[in-house]
């Protein structure tokens, strides 16, 4: 085949250093924003598992509108939309970075509300009686007896969770992050050498996600011991 | 008194499942409460630490009355000691966690007392040597056992028993009902719905038949199991002996 495509793998090494910078944006909106999204989720999670029907009424609202639309409009409403807005009413505008973080922690949040409130509700009820039954005040029950039992329910939802979102994150090539796709696409767009690249771009997203797996297998034994 | 019932009534939604109880239970006494399945034993039970709450009438506890709203019912609950037909220990506990956690963030005393005296415990339930492992390492009737032994922690002056034993495998019953003997005999004041004929005829001071919702008849238990009144009793009698 001497027509054939000659692969030049040096390109791509050569490209290396700058699909990490790629790589370290994606990892730090993933960490960021879900570290965020666990705090939201974690607190409309136990609002919805409430009695008050305020409360539990605004988390199902926020979940329905997040799982309801694609994170990209999402990114795209927040970065274009709402800066339009803000540009003109308070004559600032939020970072594509700080925009890409937002999304992140709201569409993971509603997710991870889900898994929480999932996981507190698959606790048999016989062990807050058991908690008040001690004397223990709802409270106390709840985070001594019921909170850490559903934490170890979540751990596999919540790893898959993560996954998902760091692979979101490559979404955020459309608001112009410099996160990993973003530089592999700028690297192609420069080289011309679209397998080689998109290769090592393919092959960084599953180191961070094989990552994720593995820390996630580990906390999972960890807890398991008991 | 140590418990007094006065015209009790529980509803679920539009079913009364409690038609208006009226029973004093003195300090010292074991009462038995037997009846058929839907009678509302349990509700009755769960009325009396208010894990149910209460639709009208009083439950007055060593003199304090739980059905007023304004009573702290977290105090009063640390004086009931309950154990549940499912045990249900912490999973994620060992047993002396479990025996301990309560002690150390209700009552607030140290770790090292808890323990300690959790180790009282479980010498009286058999299980000392098992302050280490976690429940899910315990046979069915170990398991009651702690959890016997986690609602004497609170060091209570009543206990509660709903079927102790009805989840446990026949060679199992013995020494959960051993356990509650010598609880007996110590002079706990307790209130136990159970099956265990046997139980209740050697231990109970009183036994009290429900139905429908009240109690139709209560009486020693050599009254009640030799010589029934009421033809309902005698009817549940004769299907289970
Ligand atoms: N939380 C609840 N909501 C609605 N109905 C209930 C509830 N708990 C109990 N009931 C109903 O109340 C009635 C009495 O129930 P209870 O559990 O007190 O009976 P029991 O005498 O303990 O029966 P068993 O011997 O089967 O345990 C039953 O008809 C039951 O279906
Ligand atoms: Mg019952």
């Amino acid at each position: 085949m001497e027509t054939g495509l000659n692969l030049d793998w040096s390109i791509a090494v050569n490209a290396l250093p700058f699909l990490l910078t790629g790589a370290k944006l994606t990892i730090i909106i993933t960490v960021v924003g879900l570290l965020i999204g666990f705090f939201i989720g974690a607190i409309t999670g136990l609002a919805r598992t409430s009695s008050n029907k305020l409360f539990s009424g605004i988390s199902t609202v926020y979940v329905e509108i997040i799982r309801g639309t694609p994170i990209l409009v999402q990114a795209l409403y927040l970065y274009f939309g709402v800066n339009q807005l803000l540009q003109h009413s308070a004559g600032f505008k939020i970072g594509s970075t700080t925009a890409g973080i937002i999304a992140i922690a709201i569409n993971s949040g509603a997710y991870i509300s889900e898994i929480v409130r999932g996981s507190i509700q698959s606790i048999d009820k016989g062990q807050v009686e058991a908690g008040r039954s001690l004397g223990m005040s709802s409270f106390k029950t709840f985070i001594y007896i019921v909170w850490p039992q559903a934490l170890k329910r979540m751990i596999p939802p919540l790893g898959n969770q993560f996954i998902i979102s760091l692979k979101d994150t490559s979404l955020f090539a459309f608001i112009s992050v410099a996160e990993l796709t973003r530089q592999g696409q700028m690297s192609v767009s420069a080289t011309f050498a679209a397998f080689e690249i998109y290769t090592f771009v393919a092959l960084l997203y599953l180191c961070m996600t094989m990552s994720i797996s593995l820390v996630l297998r580990v906390v999972e034994r960890r807890l398991d011991v008991n | 008194m140590m418990i007094q019932v006065i015209d009790l009534h529980k509803k679920f939604g539009n079913l009364e499942v409690l038609k208006g109880i009226d029973n004093n239970i003195s300090e010292q006494e074991v009462v038995c409460v037997i009846g058929p399945s839907g009678s509302g034993k349990s509700t009755f039970l769960r009325c009396l630490n208010k894990l149910e709450d209460i639709t009208s009438g009083q439950v007055i506890i060593d003199g304090i009355d739980i059905s007023d709203p304004n009573t702290n019912i977290n105090k009063v609950r640390t004086e009931l000691g309950m154990v549940f037909q499912q045990f249900n220990l912490f999973p994620h506990m060992t047993v002396m966690g479990n025996i301990t956690l309560a002690p150390i963030k209700e009552l607030g005393i140290s770790k090292k007392e808890a323990q300690e005296n959790g180790l009282k415990m479980l010498d009286k339930v058999g299980l000392r040597d098992k302050a280490d492992v976690y429940p899910s390492a315990l046979s069915g009737g170990q398991q009651q056992r702690v959890a016997i032994a986690r609602a004497l922690s609170m060091n209570p002056k009543i206990m509660l028993f709903d079927e102790p034993t009805s989840a446990l495998d026949p060679e199992l019953v013995g020494e959960v009902l051993a356990v509650m003997k010598n609880l007996a005999n110590e002079g706990m004041t307790m209130v136990v719905v159970t099956h265990e004929m046997g139980f209740a005829r050697e231990v109970g001071d009183r036994v009290i038949f429900m139905d429908e919702g009240v109690i139709v008849e209560e009486n020693t238990p050599e009254e009640i199991f030799s010589n029934p009144q009421n033809e309902r009793t005698q009817a549940f009698l004769s299907k289970i002996i």
